[in-house]
């Protein structure tokens, strides 16, 4: 039975084909209906290939202010909880200090509970104090939650990082300020990316804390989900095919980066 | 000469102490470096060398006392201030710069702005001219050691202290890269203070040693001075090995004459760091090397007015230039011999009936109130 004994081989580049198919085919279905031509308001049958929709991607009411608002919060959300985050983590890797245990477990709480409990709770805490929801309600939750994410991965960074390299860099005349720009930062920088990355992805994305919490304003999952009531404009696929473009480009230079970085240092 | 007296100056430290909370790791302490010297701090792990050195680098602060360097209090200057450099044990090389930069960064730091040229040249003191691009972990470790010198001696400090800069070499390299740190401190002339628990480095490498326990230093002289006249056990037993018998002494005079083992032994009095009453107890100590062993059968064939121990043999290993023999006698259950293989006695086997025969002058004696095999264990420790 050759064909049998071909399996057998090739068993695990067939299991792994079929994860990464399994992975990638829901993003193939929203790029191939980017290009499609609906007939009715549902863009969810294949009717012909059509540009109409990359040709005029804010070509549906609120759509574009919907991403441009879920952008800055994102950008602010994400500046925000790396800073806090990064001194955070240090904070709770390098120094002893009381409540030291508590806090590092108090961290973990947003992550751990249940997202609707949550945005409901914010969502009480915010009425009570009488703050106008908007912008900053969501931008204040997103902060929030993201902090945990990026504290969680840049405290495995900071772990891993042996204190004596900034010993040797104060030995080496760097004052506190040049040792942590020079020698402790860029060490951290993939840990803080990391975190930095997630923070993006969790705030752009997130519907139900964001939803409860925005009042009249709209992010863009809220206009995605308001709009599937009523009908999925062929935009929507042409926003997210972008921006997974955008994000695989993003990684495959930074992975070209660093190979060219290697082989340089190799010669 | 006189120009690097002005420009560097003696390490001295003054009544410098370390406790963390109730533990004391180093106990007041006055020592001083003079400038240009190899001086190493030689002493088992936890024995407060490593926490000596960081304190001449201003990684610790001391909990008492005061650190000079060239007459300047330097005690209360960060690390970052001190015209001290360090080569840490495990290197602490900067991971994410290649080695060009990690030897610029003292010079950069401190604004200078054309480094080519002194990195240059310190990569090619160090022999590392060919691996200026790469990035640390594609080095062995005996180049990246090499290179955590260069990073520090490229800042010409007026000191540079090295915390176990060999510990984590194989022992031909070790054997290799002393001879290489001798060379450069001999051509670059700066002070180095070494910290060491391997004796052998040690009295290869140092002018000076200090040999450290329990935060103390217990003894402090040239290699040779240390291992002929230790004046504690601890010392006699970390520094080589020390065959150590107790006795009583019975007549003092020029030489001392004690009863040891049911003999008679002698040595020069001024050879004697304990008091010296008639009747007093003392540590005899004798070094292997120094003893030769003769058949019982040849006892009168050995000159007269040397120091004599009869034994038997328990235990004899051949190592090439030597064998070292293990007598087992009344003045001691295991004193150890080594005898070098020039014509080697066919009857010297385990078993065999022998007499331990040595010139006085080479016997020191010991106050006996110490721990007899102070240091004899924390060798096998530390390696």
């Amino acid at each position: 039975m050759p064909v049998l004994r071909w399996i057998r081989r090739n068993l695990i580049v067939i299991a792994g084909l079929l994860t990464l198919a399994y992975m990638i085919l829901p993003n193939i279905v929203v790029m191939v209906f980017s290009f499609n031509k609906p007939n009715g308001r549902f863009n969810y049958a294949w009717q012909r290939f059509s540009l109409d929709a990359w040709k005029d991607p804010c070509g549906v009411a609120d759509l574009c202010g919907s991403l441009s608002l879920s952008l800055q919060i994102a950008f602010w959300a994400t500046l925000g909880a790396t800073a806090l985050g990064t001194a955070v983590a240090f904070a709770l890797v390098r120094y002893r200090f009381r409540a030291r245990g508590a806090i590092s477990s108090l961290i973990f709480l947003p992550m751990a509970m249940p997202e609707v409990v949550m945005a409901a709770s914010l969502l009480t805490l915010f009425l009570n104090m009488g703050a106008q929801l908007g912008f900053w309600t969501v931008l204040i939750a997103h902060l929030m939650f993201c902090l945990s994410f990026v504290v969680t991965a840049v405290k495995a960074r900071v772990m891993s990082m042996d204190p004596r390299l900034e010993e040797a860099a104060r030995d080496l005349y760097a004052g506190p300020v040049q040792t942590f720009v020079r020698v402790t930062l860029p060490i951290a920088a993939p840990g803080i990316a990391a975190g930095a990355l997630l923070a993006f992805a969790l705030s752009f994305d997130d519907f139900i804390i964001t939803n409860f919490n925005a009042g009249s304003t709209v992010t863009f999952p809220m206009f995605v989900w308001g709009s599937a009531q009523r009908g999925t404009p062929v935009q929507i696929n042409v926003i997210g095919t972008a921006m997974f473009i955008i994000a695989v480009t993003m990684v495959l230079v930074g992975q070209l980066i660093a190979s060219r970085r290697k082989s340089n240092a190799r010669n | 000469m006189t120009q690097q007296q002005t420009a560097g100056g003696d390490v001295r430290l003054v009544g410098i102490s370390k406790t963390y909370g109730s533990f004391t790791a180093v106990q007041p302490l006055d020592l001083t470096v003079p400038q240009g010297s190899f001086f190493a701090l030689l002493g088992a792990s936890g024995c407060g060398k490593t926490t000596t050195l960081r304190m001449i680098a201003g990684l610790e602060e001391a909990t008492t006392g005061t650190v000079y360097l060239g007459g300047k209090d330097i005690t209360d200057l960060p690390p970052y201030k001190r015209p001290v450099n360090t080569v840490f044990q495990s290197y602490a090389l900067f991971p994410h710069l290649d080695i060009t930069e990690n030897v610029a960064f003292g010079l950069r730091r401190r604004g200078i702005k054309s480094v080519k040229k002194q990195v240059d040249d310190m990569l090619e003191l160090v022999q590392l001219g060919d691996f200026a691009r790469r990035k640390p972990h594609q080095l062995s470790g005996g180049q990246q050691q090499r290179v955590a010198v260069a990073r520090a001696l490229i800042n010409h400090p007026q000191v540079l202290l090295l915390d176990e800069p060999l510990g984590a070499l194989d022992l031909k390299l070790r054997r290799q890269m002393q001879l290489e740190l001798k060379r450069i401190q001999t051509e670059v002339g700066i002070t180095f203070v070494h910290v060491t628990h391997d004796q052998e480095e040690a009295m290869t490498m140092a002018d000076t040693v200090a040999v450290m326990n329990g935060g103390r230093v217990e003894q402090l002289g040239a290699p040779a001075d240390l291992y002929e006249n230790p004046r504690t056990t601890f010392v006699a037993n970390f520094l080589g090995t020390s065959n150590l018998i107790a006795g009583e002494i019975v007549s003092t005079g020029e030489d001392l004459v004690v009863a040891a083992g049911g003999g008679k032994l002698t040595l020069p009095r001024e050879r004697c760091s304990a008091p010296t009453t008639s009747g007093g107890r003392l540590l005899l100590g004798i070094r292997p090397e120094k003893i030769s062993l003769a058949h019982a059968d040849d006892a009168d064939d050995i000159a007269a007015g040397c120091n004599r121990v009869t034994g038997r043999i328990t235990d004899s290993s051949f190592i090439g230039v030597s064998t070292q023999y293990v007598v087992e006698s009344p003045a001691g259950t295991a004193l150890q011999v080594y005898e070098q293989n020039i014509e080697r006695d066919s009857r010297l086997t385990p078993g065999a009936e022998v007499v331990l025969h040595w010139n006085p002058a080479h016997t020191f004696g010991l106050d006996a109130a110490q721990d007899i095999d102070a240091g004899a264990t924390s060798v096998e420790d530390a390696e």
